[in-house]
């Protein structure tokens, strides 16, 4: 059970998000849809502007003063990220364009090599696409199987079924920290202490856990964890790649090319250290500053206020949600155990219309199958509406969706 | 924007459907989905001997756009000729849900069951689908 902190006031927040000061169909915007993205606040997108008009060169190499500039920028936010994590070493940390690359990395260059015919790839029924078909992939190259602990009806992983899981020969288990249907927080640090103690390698998708709580990959002990940038307030097209140390040095490179070699010959060619040997290519600079400054602004809010605010809009959403008739709620009604996503269907009326309608209030909720199409098989529906917060979310932003909802049963009412 | 998209003559098809169902034994049968919103539609016909169709039904299950416009499609072809059948435009489609304000999103709701109507007939009558209604 967390401590419960008393919630900070984030009632400033939102005045650091410029988006947010905008207006939506004349009203004004309650941005609801963080699982999927999240708004940037000025700093960040400052941060971005400064470099392309003050510093901008290509990085590593360069011997003049913007290109250094460049690169101690670069590597600067890769020490942010990396104390972001706790990890003990910045060269553990692989700028990657998404989670999903860093999911993909792995998969080619430690799950092809260390995997063998007979043995297992474990992952959950609550898996992102971006966690789950690069795994269905890599099992069917190997010809090895593949195999997912169940949840249950409250949407929590069946700790029960670890046993049944790891009878098997697992070397792998990829399973995210947070369900971003559910809002589940997974209990990591007991699974992972499982997974080791069967032989097993533990990858974490942190893409919705990252941005709304304090996250250490030491205390974890995890092999691999996958952050999306775009979700933690930094820009898109970057993400991290924590590996650690003693897999990544044993890893062959996932792309190859410039950048990530120490030298070249004609026919050969020896890899450049961590964590270059992974970053081929000039990398994407503006993404990573950005990321860096986004990664200080959340620890500057102090990730456990954060967490705590978030909280307390869970317990808030749900209290007030059940209120409308005929809601159904998807995921653990434990706001010990949820994180800011709150999925549910309103009555029979369909999650796309329903999002329809909230738009109109300026609401802006996703409605669909979130990429997770297996959970939404195993919950029995073909779509749910979702609303998902962050700091600059308030109560204010909830009453809004309650009133839009009732707006909504009453339009479709028969 | 919905205000306008939400007429009351789409809320009246979606919750009071016009042919909805399927067809014995269909002549002509298609079904597609709408991977976005995973809408799916299931168009059917049977056509009398002069080849104009006698007998239509729709079935699937998704948005209100996508199930009044494919409710509203079964009385536009019915009594038409198949060769008339590829003719008909997504303007037509739009007009009879009251020319809603549909976003690049939703209009793809609404030209499910056009595309899945044509590429019935198309296969029907032997020819390629047409996949401009996509």
């Amino acid at each position: 059970m967390e401590s419960i902190a008393i919630t900070k006031d984030f009632g400033k927040v939102r005045d650091d998000f410029p988006v947010l000061q905008r207006t939506v169909n004349g009203k004004r915007l309650v941005y609801l849809d963080t699982a999927a993205t999240s708004q940037k606040p000025n700093i960040v997108i400052d941060s971005i502007n400064e470099y392309y008009r003050n510093h901008y060169a290509n990085v590593h190499r360069g011997l003049y003063a913007l290109s250094v500039e460049a690169t101690e920028a670069y590597e600067e936010s890769r020490t942010k990220i990396a104390n972001f994590i706790n990890a003990k070493n910045a060269d553990e940390l692989v700028f990657v364009r998404n989670a999903t690359e860093g999911i993909n990395l792995v998969a080619y260059s430690w799950a092809r090599s260390n995997i063998e015919k007979n043995d297992t790839i474990l992952a959950t029924e609550m898996e992102h696409h971006s966690n789950l078909v690069p795994w269905q992939q890599t099992a069917k190259f190997l010809g090895s199987d593949l195999d997912f602990i169940k949840i249950d009806e409250d949407g929590q992983l069946i700790l029960d079924d670890l046993e049944r899981a790891f009878s098997k020969k697992v070397k792998l288990l990829a399973i995210t920290h947070v369900s971003n249907v559910l809002g589940t927080i997974n209990p990591l640090k007991k699974i992972i202490k499982y997974a080791h103690d069967h032989g097993a390698r533990v990858l974490v998708d942190a893409a919705q856990s990252a941005p709304h709580m304090p996250l250490d990959v030491q205390d974890l002990d995890c092999d691999f964890l996958v952050i999306s940038g775009h979700k933690m307030m930094g820009p898109d097209g970057i993400g991290v790649l924590y590996g650690k140390r003693e897999l990544l040095l044993k890893m062959d490179p996932f792309l190859f090319g410039g950048d990530m070699i120490k030298e070249v010959h004609l026919r050969d060619a020896r890899w450049n250290d961590l964590p270059w040997k992974f970053e081929a290519g000039t990398p994407n600079v503006s993404g990573a500053i950005g990321l860096g400054v986004a990664s200080d602004y959340l620890r500057d809010l102090d990730m456990k206020a954060v967490r705590a605010h978030e909280r307390s809009l869970v317990e808030y959403s749900i209290n007030e949600l059940l209120g409308i008739d005929d809601i159904t709620i998807f995921g653990p009604k434990d706001s010990d155990i949820r994180c800011g996503v709150v999925s549910f269907n309103l009555d029979d009326i369909h999650p796309h219309d329903v999002a329809s309608v909230l738009d109109t209030e300026g609401i802006a909720v996703r409605a669909g199958h979130h990429c997770a199409q297996p959970l939404m098989e195993r919950l029995g529906v073909s779509a749910t509406t979702r609303a998902s917060f962050h700091v600059y979310n308030s109560r204010e932003d909830i009453d809004s969706l309650v009133e839009g909802l009732q707006k909504t049963k009453k339009m479709f009412k028969k | 924007m919905s205000d306008e998209m939400y007429r009351e003559v789409i809320l009246d098809y979606y919750q009071n459907p016009r042919n909805k169902g399927t067809i014995g034994k269909p002549e002509i049968s298609a079904m597609d989905y709408n991977p976005l919103c995973g809408d799916k539609i299931t168009f059917q016909m049977n056509l009398d001997a002069n080849g104009k169709v006698a007998e239509v039904k729709f079935d699937g299950e998704g948005c209100a756009i996508s199930q009044a416009s494919a409710s509203m499609l079964t009385e536009m072809v019915m009594g038409k000729d198949i060769n008339d059948l590829s003719r008909i435009s997504r303007t037509e489609i739009l007009e009879s849900l009251g020319n809603p304000t549909l976003g690049p999103v939703r209009i793809k709701c609404a030209m499910l069951c056009l595309k899945v109507m044509k590429v019935g007939v198309y296969s029907h009558l032997g020819g390629s689908g047409d996949r401009s209604e996509e």
